[in-house]
């Protein structure tokens, strides 16, 4: 059973991390471009407006990748995972509905207005299109989060005795303890994303001294609120979505931390070290005494519970992809603080637009942020495993049961080169708009 | 309340297979009868702003049939794999050909992409109509062989095709003489209501033309839907038994043909006419062969296994109920958004820019 749905997920992983490459800018972007027109809309600059144009170009371009591949999600949980759907549709069936009639609608139908209508709505009118597809890209982050969030900590379910799960609160399912931390990090995190991106076209124009004036806006933006979202991803969401899984989920917590053995009287906090799973410890490890105790139950002397603790059959499936995906992803988060701190400190005095060196880090760094956002989906992911729903449905139990893994087989590697080439199309024309750049007399 | 949503998703089914119905076929008119870049592009500007909207309908479609019907959503998409994954690549293929091309000036990069939005759209309208061959055919439920049950009993798997194409051989398969033939009258419908669209939202140096064809191909129309109706009998044991039971049901039919024969005078009358002729045509006819198979949403094949009805697959009535809520609200609203867009969009789009600088 196990490999016969090896298949299923591996393209399930695959069509999800690359869905996830473009709504992740989507969400963070349709803020930025919001706040540009908005600043358009108040000092009557005319470059706030062709910023808030260039970037729309991006913006439809990864917007289309991102409806495509996200049909595919949709559609999946019943080709793949019908078991899973049967079963638990009574329930999450709400929420993913719900997106498609609130969320979907709503952007799909104001995009249309917000690219081709500017001349024919005014200014005012045009600037509230916009604010629509930045509503309707949220609503969709959250109602996506609300589904995620209950497999992680179900709610407000009975299960029937032919194991079906039925809703019985409809309000639990948005008062889920999992639903507002995780939700707040994500779009957090989404705009760490979309400030990187524009703080590296930025930075690459200055350095390329072409269109140097919109360079510079752009890394302001971006570092203003690429400071404010590594900041909040980090504290308070960050934190409290880890204090979550500690509550909820302990046994995914050791494996993400690397506990193996339970430590009283204060945790160390691993930086750096391999999880050696046959003999059960880190290898190479470089730690600090007493603040992981600290920082999750702000003692120093707090007792974690390792996975010693635990029945094995408990234990996430892949201890040591989990232990990577968290340590990236919190290691990149700090990496971005320290960066972007460190431009803002030359911003303010009035040193970044002439420093080199840290324009090519602001331009390097475009990538991370992306590694940051699938690391910390991997290590939801991983750590809920071998779940479907925790503790209740296992993975295995929820895959198709007439669909057989060559034709598994069959569909993963169409996927893998259709989105091959999405992907290549995508590098190649946002190339092309970054080349053509902002200005609107080259038109 | 099972009741309440599968009206509510038909009407979902329905309003999609117009909206998209349009793209799709003006896909195919884009593909067929557009030989100037300046006509090609007209045509894809009179989908630009609508047809991202249009295609959520199919995504919300799917959204309340996963809510509402849990066990034919999963039953369904399961069993109908390769289609299924196929139109999703299809679906992909159309979007980008359609989103892609002016991206870059070059007529190569153009062709290749306009290519890939008509190929994708004729090959959509195609499968679709095969799509609702295959429900009302319906499927070997619970994969019965010799009597016997090999799956649960509302779970199974259809092949792309057998080597009969028979719609009664035993093991079915997606593809058979008669879901061919239902996609074929897809295409045609489909190309139909798509000029009609171009003609209402354009005025591309095509539309005395395109009169034409929507003219002649309503002849093809025509016969193909008399022969279908003969042959429906072969795959249905009783398709009129709901008609006759309530009588006022014959209203969809009748629908239906209003619609194809107000079709024969679209050279005479305003350009928005012809669009709303063929969307009766395709409500009519869509709704009727809909509840030609009620109270059953995919019937079985077989006597061993009960067909997936709306009250056997359907979700727990707690979780049904307080959707009505939800749903409401949320149909408001789109249907607020459907007028700002066409409002704001009246009439004919040659002028409208992308950008629009
Ligand atoms: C730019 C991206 C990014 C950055 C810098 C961080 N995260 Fe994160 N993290 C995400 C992007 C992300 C995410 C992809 O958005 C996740 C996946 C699920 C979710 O809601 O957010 C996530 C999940 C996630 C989880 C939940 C795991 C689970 O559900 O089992 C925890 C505990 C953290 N994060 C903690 C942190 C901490 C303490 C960080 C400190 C710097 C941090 N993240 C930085
Ligand atoms: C919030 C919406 C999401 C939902 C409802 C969801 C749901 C699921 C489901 C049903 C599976 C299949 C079963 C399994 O193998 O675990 C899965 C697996 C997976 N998902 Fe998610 N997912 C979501 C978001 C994401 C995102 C954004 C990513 C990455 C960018 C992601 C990464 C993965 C990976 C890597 C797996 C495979 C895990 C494994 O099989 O070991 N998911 N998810
Ligand atoms: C398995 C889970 C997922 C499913 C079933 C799914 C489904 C979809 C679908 C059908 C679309 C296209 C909508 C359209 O046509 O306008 C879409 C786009 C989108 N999705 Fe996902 N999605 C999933 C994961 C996620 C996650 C985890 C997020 C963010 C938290 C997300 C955010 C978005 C956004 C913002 C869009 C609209 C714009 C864009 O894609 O660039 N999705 N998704």
């Amino acid at each position: 059973m196990e490999d016969m749905i090896f298949y299923d997920r591996m393209q399930f992983a695959f069509t999800i991390t690359f869905h996830y490459l473009f709504p992740q800018l989507t969400m963070g972007l349709s803020l930025l471009i919001v706040y540009f027109k908005w600043r358009y809309l108040r000092t009557h600059e005319e470059s706030f407006n062709h910023a808030a144009k260039f970037w729309m170009k991006i913006f439809s371009l990864n917007f289309v990748m991102g409806v495509v591949t996200g049909i595919p999600m949709e559609f999946q949980f019943g080709t793949n995972w019908a078991k899973f759907s049967e079963l638990t549709g009574g329930v999450i069936g709400q929420t993913l509905a719900m997106e498609g009639m609130f969320s979907f609608f709503l952007e799909s139908s104001f995009l249309g207005l917000f690219l081709f209508g500017e001349k024919l709505l005014g200014q005012k009118l045009h600037f509230l299109t916009g604010f629509l597809v930045f509503l309707g890209s949220w609503a969709s982050g959250y109602l996506i989060i609300a589904t995620h969030s209950w497999m992680q900590h179900p709610v407000g379910y009975e299960i029937l005795e032919n194991g079906k799960f039925v809703l019985n609160n409809f309000a639990a399912l948005f008062s889920n303890p999992w639903l507002i931390p995780s939700f707040l990090h994500n779009q957090a995190a989404s705009l760490v994303t979309s400030s990187f991106v524009m703080a590296a076209v930025g930075a690459f124009y200055i350095l390329n001294k072409k269109e140097a004036e919109f360079g510079k806006l752009f890394v302001k933006t971006g570092v203003y609120f690429g400071l404010a979202a590594s900041l909040f991803v980090a504290f308070p969401s960050g934190d409290m979505l880890a204090k979550n899984v500690v509550k909820y989920q302990p046994v995914t917590f050791a494996a993400m931390e690397g506990v193996f053995e339970t430590e009283e009287g204060g945790a160390e906090i691993v930086l750096i070290g391999q999880p050696n799973i046959l003999e059960k410890k880190l290898d190479n490890k470089i730690a600090v005494p007493g603040v992981l105790s600290f920082l999750t139950h702000q003692r120093w002397n707090a007792t974690i519970y390792g996975l010693n603790e635990f029945d094995e059959k408990l234990y996430p499936t892949n201890i040591a992809g989990l232990y990577y995906a968290y340590h990236i992803m919190v290691g990149l988060g700090t990496i971005f603080i320290g960066l972007m701190g460190l431009s803002l400190f030359f911003l303010i005095r009035k040193k970044l637009f002439s420093t080199e060196w840290i324009l090519w880090s602001l331009v390097f760094a475009l990538p991370f942020p992306y590694i940051a956002n699938i690391s910390g989906w991997y290590t939801a992911e991983l750590g809920r495993q071998p779940w479907l729903v925790y503790n209740l449905l296992r993975t295995v139990e929820g895959a198709s049961p007439t669909v057989s893994s060559g034709n598994t087989l069959f569909t993963l590697l169409g996927f893998i080169g259709l989105y091959f080439l999405l992907g290549m199309l995508f590098l190649l024309l946002a190339g092309r708009i970054i080349k053509h750049g902002p200005n609107p007399q080259i038109d | 309340m099972e009741l309440f949503w599968y009206i509510a998703l038909l009407f979902m089914l329905t309003v999609y297979l117009v909206l998209e119905g349009y793209d799709f076929g003006a896909g195919i008119v884009h593909l067929f009868f557009a030989k100037s870049e300046e006509d090609k592009k007209m045509i894809t500007k009179s989908i630009g702003p609508f047809w991202d909207a249009n295609e959520v309908w199919l995504i919300a479609s799917g959204g309340v049939l996963f809510f509402a019907f849990p066990t034919l959503y999963a039953s369904s998409f399961s069993g109908f794999y390769l289609p299924l994954i196929m139109i999703l690549w299809l679906l992909i293929f159309r979007a980008i050909g359609l989103e892609l091309h002016g991206f870059v000036n070059n007529h190569l990069w153009k062709s290749i992409w306009n290519t890939s939005f008509g190929v994708a759209s004729l090959l959509l309208a195609l499968f679709f109509g095969i799509a609702l061959g295959n429900i009302v055919r319906g499927v070997n439920l619970g994969m019965v062989d010799n009597g016997v049950s090999t799956q649960e009993a509302h779970y199974f798997f259809l092949p792309l095709w057998n080597s009969t194409f028979s719609p009664q051989a035993n093991h079915l398969g997606v593809i058979d003489w008669f879901t061919v033939f239902l996609g074929v009258i897809a295409v045609i419908a489909l190309t139909i209501h798509g000029a009609n669209w171009v003609i209402f939202k354009t005025s591309t140096s095509l539309n005395q033309k395109l009169k034409k064809v929507v003219f002649t191909m309503n002849f093809a129309l025509f016969a193909f839907v008399i022969v279908s109706l003969l042959i429906w009998h072969n795959i249905q044991e009783n398709p009129y038994e709901n008609f006759n039971n309530h009588p006022w049901l014959w209203i969809f039919p009748v629908i239906s043909f209003v619609g194809i024969f107000g079709l024969f005078k679209v050279k005479s009358y305003k350009d928005g006419m012809g669009f709303l002729f063929s969307t009766l045509f395709l409500v009519g006819g869509f709704v009727a062969s809909a509840v030609s198979i009620f109270p059953k949403m995919l019937p079985s094949t077989n006597d061993v296994n009960p067909s997936l009805t709306l009250y056997n697959a359907s979700a727990h009535e707690y979780g049904l109920s307080v959707g009505v809520y939800w749903f409401v609200i949320a149909f408001a609203l789109v249907s607020l958004y459907f007028i700002v867009q066409h409002k704001v969009f009246k009439g004919k789009m040659d002028h409208i820019h992308y950008g629009d600088h």
